[in-house]
């Protein structure tokens, strides 16, 4: 461990003298660049790229975005590889794949380019690559501390409606929230599918079968928004404990309603924005924090909202 | 074609023979308008991103080997359109392949040659199949490509989905492993021109990690290699040889071909098959490359393979082109694709940026192509 904090200093002092102050004295300009994994149509991302061109601003450092525009991985590791041949002094990107894109980020931190990454993948992913920390919202560590509120308002048994079953880093957060809960997951995870109509009449049937069921958690839209609706129809909505993973125009004004008592945001702005400024300073300075920052999660609850509905889509 | 041996039928005054002068000669070549692009785009580039890292050695690489891709599905496309039809499965085919390749050679556990080999052959029938139905039906390839853009990719996502519950697969790397006909898909060729560049400062080397002091690239991907042999090979086969004749005439006007002999369907069904064997060959390269394979690959490379052929010069009308012409436009388009990167071009503006070069490309070309021969 010493030595490790050692070559922590070493390289650190040895960046700054190399790339803090270019050789007119003068600090600034330094350039990063964003590659992510989100085709065009993804709309989500936006609100990542106005993060991004805003803490360029703050930083006074030049950033670009790069995305591959059919959300194509293979062409997101070649536009690595291109980031990389640019020379960039840090390059911040998701690990959406790490076969595919683990040779082409390892390439460019081993040719002496800083890497953070974002959204995508775990602290231990990062750490394979050789990228200097992530950024993001651990789905377990979500879930946990979501458990951990709820445990706190009194909740005791609850139902988690899984839309990706198929996907067991978001099953994660089910497994999160029961230990934060401190109770046994056993089956009050369920296979919701992705047809509305089928989540609805699902959700009922699990609350008609038990009856003793005292809170909802759902991982995103897709499962929320049909749980609203099983809830209104069985004359639950508002007495029911429910929180949901991420944001929609449903589940915000189901907040706003009462019937959802928080959504879990991971925070996208944090995504884009805290990678620059950690780099930034990092370059600068020789300052880097000791471990990998959370994004999330940042509950959004009837509190907040406001300001949530203002900038939902541009910083939100 | 019949440069070599001059008024061989009947002498020299022989009245089907038109002389030519030897600068009209190179202004009617299909690639006139690709050589004058690469040009083009080079010294537009060269000013504009000249220090940018575009024209390092990683940089380089960098947009050899997308122009590379473009080029290995362009060649089958070129010699389609030349043949009268186009592809529109190839972005399809190019992700089947891939997830056939993960099926077979993981799922499945297969020998990872016997798993290419067996993609190749379904991917060759139904190549055959897309030429079968066009030539049987006198629909345009068009339509029934289209159909089998859906058919392929409904396919791509459903069998991983049912067989995996996934869409991705990966440990295609070590299944590989010390196979011969994978290698050849994925191998730097000719690393110690690397080293040697290396050692002697021409390009940099790794500063840190496992792999430092070697050199930023370790060799030619197969994936370039292979857009070189079948540029060369389909090159060869369309000016030097009979077939070649066959393809123009089929695509020129398939009636008057028929009449003199020409097997116009065999012809048309064999360069689908051709379609379909360079998209195997992309998606072999990109699967041993990246070691996965994904239902979602290869979406929209039907038309940069079609814009790549375009842009070289090719008619869509068919009879006309050229698979020289066809790898201009690919490195063109490459370099354009790429080069606007390097010169810090907004990534949402950049493909406006694509759109306008390649229109003018398009009409610069043909706008060339009339004049000199005189089509109306």
């Amino acid at each position: 461990m010493n030595a490790f904090f050692k070559t922590l200093a070493v390289s650190a002092v040895a960046l700054m003298g190399a790339t803090a102050v270019n050789a007119d004295g003068h600090i600034g300009g330094e350039r990063y660049v964003l590659v992510s994994h989100a085709p065009d149509s993804d709309s989500w991302w936006n609100t990542i790229r106005n993060a991004l061109t805003l803490a360029g601003e703050q930083m006074d450092v030049e950033v670009e975005y790069r995305n591959p525009p059919t959300g194509d991985i293979a062409d997101m590791a070649r536009l690595i590889e291109q980031a990389a041949a640019s020379g960039p002094d840090g390059i911040i990107t998701t690990l959406a794949d790490p076969t595919v894109l683990n040779d082409s980020i390892r390439a460019a931190v081993d040719a002496g380019i800083d890497v953070i990454i974002m959204n995508s993948g775990t602290p231990e992913q990062a750490r394979d690559v050789g990228a200097l920390m992530y950024v993001g919202q651990p789905e377990y560590d979500a879930g946990f501390a979501a458990g951990q509120r709820a445990a706190g308002d009194g909740v005791t048994s609850f139902l988690c409606v899984n839309h990706v079953i198929s996907n067991p880093v978001v099953a994660e957060r089910c497994n999160g929230f029961a230990d934060g809960l401190g109770v046994d997951l056993g089956d009050s995870m369920i296979d919701a599918g992705q047809d509305p109509q089928e989540i609805q009449n699902r959700v009922m049937a699990y609350l008609n079968a038990n009856p003793d069921t005292d809170g909802i958690l759902t991982l995103g839209p897709t499962s929320a928004d049909p749980t609203i609706l099983a809830l209104e129809e069985l004359g639950l909505a508002g007495d029911i404990y429910f929180g949901t993973f991420d944001l929609g125009e449903n589940i915000v004004a189901g907040i706003r309603d009462g019937v959802i008592e928080w959504g879990i945001d991971q925070q996208p702005f944090l995504q884009a924005y805290l990678p620059v400024v950690v780099m930034t300073n990092y370059h600068r300075y020789g300052v880097l924090p000791g471990n990998n920052i959370n994004s999330g999660p940042g509950f959004i609850t009837a509190d907040g909202l406001e300001l949530v509905e203002a900038l939902a889509g541009e910083y939100r | 074609m019949s440069e070599t041996e001059p008024a061989a039928a009947g002498g020299p005054n022989d009245e089907r023979i038109k002389d030519q002068g030897g600068f009209r000669k190179w202004l009617i070549r299909p690639e006139l308008g690709g050589i004058v692009g690469v040009i083009a785009v080079f010294i537009f580039f060269g000013v504009l991103a000249g220090d940018s890292g575009m024209f390092n050695a990683q940089g380089i690489m960098n947009w050899s080997q997308i122009s590379a891709q473009f080029m290995i599905i362009a060649v089958g496309a070129c010699m389609l359109m030349v043949a009268g039809e186009f592809d529109l499965s190839v972005g399809s085919m190019i992700g089947f392949a891939g997830i056939s390749i993960a099926m077979f050679g993981v799922v499945w556990g297969l020998p990872m040659w016997v798993a290419i080999l067996i993609t190749f052959a379904i991917c060759l029938v139904i190549g055959a199949i897309n030429g079968i139905i066009v030539v049987r039906t006198g629909l345009p390839s068009f339509i029934v490509t289209l159909a089998f853009l859906f058919i392929l990719r409904g396919f791509t996502i459903f069998v991983p989905q049912t067989v995996e519950s996934r869409t991705i697969i990966g440990g295609i790397e070590e299944a590989a492993e010390g196979d011969w006909l994978a290698a050849i898909f994925n191998t730097d060729v000719a690393g110690w021109l690397f080293v040697w560049m290396a050692d002697n400062g021409i390009i940099g080397t790794f500063s840190r990690g496992t792999r430092e002091g070697e050199p930023l690239i370790s060799g030619i991907p197969m994936l370039i290699v292979w857009a070189f042999i079948l540029v060369i090979a389909g090159h060869i086969i369309l000016t030097r040889t009979k077939f070649g004749n066959w393809i123009f005439a089929a695509g020129g006007d398939a009636q008057a071909a028929r009449y003199v002999g020409v097997p116009v369907d065999r012809v048309k069904i064999t360069m689908f098959m051709t379609t379909a064997f360079c998209s195997t060959v992309f998606a072999c390269c990109q699967v041993f490359e990246f070691g996965s394979a994904a239902a979602d690959r290869g979406i929209l490379k039907e038309f940069e393979a079609i814009i790549a052929v375009v842009i070289g010069g090719a008619l869509l009308t068919g009879g006309y082109g050229s698979v020289m012409g066809a790898a201009l436009g690919a490195l063109i388009f490459g370099v354009v694709q790429q080069g606007l990167f390097f010169a810090d071009v907004e990534s949402s503006l950049f493909r406006v940026f694509l759109g306008i070069i390649l229109l003018f490309a398009v009409v610069l070309n043909t706008y060339i192509r009339r004049i000199i021969t005189g089509e109306r």
